[in-house]
């Protein structure tokens, strides 16, 4: 769902360019002061499989694609702020090498995947883990977040749209947050799988300390 | 263990751009899709603000599609990879600077 320049009108794209420079900002500030050593290899290889995975269009209902964007299994792995540290970086090469996303709405995009995915996704993911004692909730919580958290970051992608007179939010919303229900089945499954992975071959990673 | 660890990690990573990335599926993705329908896709496709070396992953001297597909996402993975890297060591040099 990388926006790309046109979409989004000057007011709402120089709004949303601030609160994610201020954002990723604190992200950094918080980063740099908890970031142990062994947290920095993590960081790039998970960004490194982050940036492959979302070249992978999957097909979905009627000519339509979607692909992994990973800000919930990021921040899983690495905590809110790392998370949304990691997800910034590869959004930015997107844009900037790749053409994937605009430049101008850099921020909405950084916003509404490395922040609403990894920050505001880290917190979802805690709050409905909460109840489970066992291993279940870890799984059930990753695929729960990682579905919810697309469809999200779809509906404020319409609402953004609406808000710069783009297309009308009562045919927006429907349709993006419709398509992004079944997108976000298959974000869901490959951050579980991913998880079960890690927690075979790396239990140790699971519980490096969050930042 | 971690050297390790980084190693299949990235070569996981180029895998996936190896061996599935050619076959992705060019179908638009949701925002294209709605925007076809909906119909104002036209919106995103004047001149981009600045030119990427490699739009659309794919580097446009090379004719094969799914060569030009694979050598692009490679390079990013290897951008990405030592970028955020960079960025972690950054953060820890000031860190430690900040204890001193």
């Amino acid at each position: 769902m990388h926006i790309p320049d046109g979409f989004l009108d000057p007011k709402t794209w120089i709004t949303l360019d601030a609160v994610a420079t201020g954002t990723v900002g604190l992200s950094v500030y918080k980063t740099s002061r908890k970031l142990r050593e062994k947290m920095i290899p993590l960081m790039g290889v998970l960004a490194a499989f982050i940036f492959a995975a979302q070249m992978l269009n999957f097909p979905v209902a009627g000519g339509t694609s979607g692909h992994f964007v990973g800000g919930v299994l990021a921040s899983i792995l690495l905590g809110p702020f790392a998370g949304t540290l990691v997800m910034t970086v590869v959004i930015i090469v997107q844009a900037l090498l790749f053409q994937d996303g605009g430049i101008a709405v850099l921020g909405a995009n950084v916003f509404n995947m490395a922040i609403v995915g990894s920050l505001l996704g880290y917190y979802i993911f805690r709050a409905i883990k909460l109840p489970f004692k066992s291993d279940r909730g870890l799984y059930i919580s990753a695929f729960v977040t990682s579905w919810l958290v697309v469809v999200i970051s779809s509906s404020l992608v319409a609402i953004q749209l609406a808000i710069s007179k783009t297309v009308a939010l009562a045919v927006a919303l429907p349709a993006m947050s419709g398509v992004h229900a079944l997108i976000g089945i298959g974000e869901a499954l490959i951050t579980v799988g991913v998880i079960a992975l890690v927690k075979k071959v790396r239990p140790d990673l699971m519980s490096i300390e969050k930042v | 263990m971690m050297k390790k660890f980084i190693i299949i990690g990235l070569i996981v990573s180029a895998a996936l751009v190896l061996l599935i990335a050619p076959f992705a599926s060019s179908w638009p993705d949701g925002l294209e899709r709605v925007a076809i329908n909906l119909g104002f896709i036209e919106k995103g496709e004047g001149l981009p603000v600045l030119r990427s070396p490699m739009p659309d992953y794919m580097l446009n001297f090379i004719k094969n599609e799914g060569l030009s597909t694979v050598l692009a996402g490679l390079t990013g993975v290897m951008v990405i990879f030592f970028l955020v890297c960079l960025i972690g060591l950054l953060l820890k040099r000031r860190q430690n600077m900040e204890k001193n």
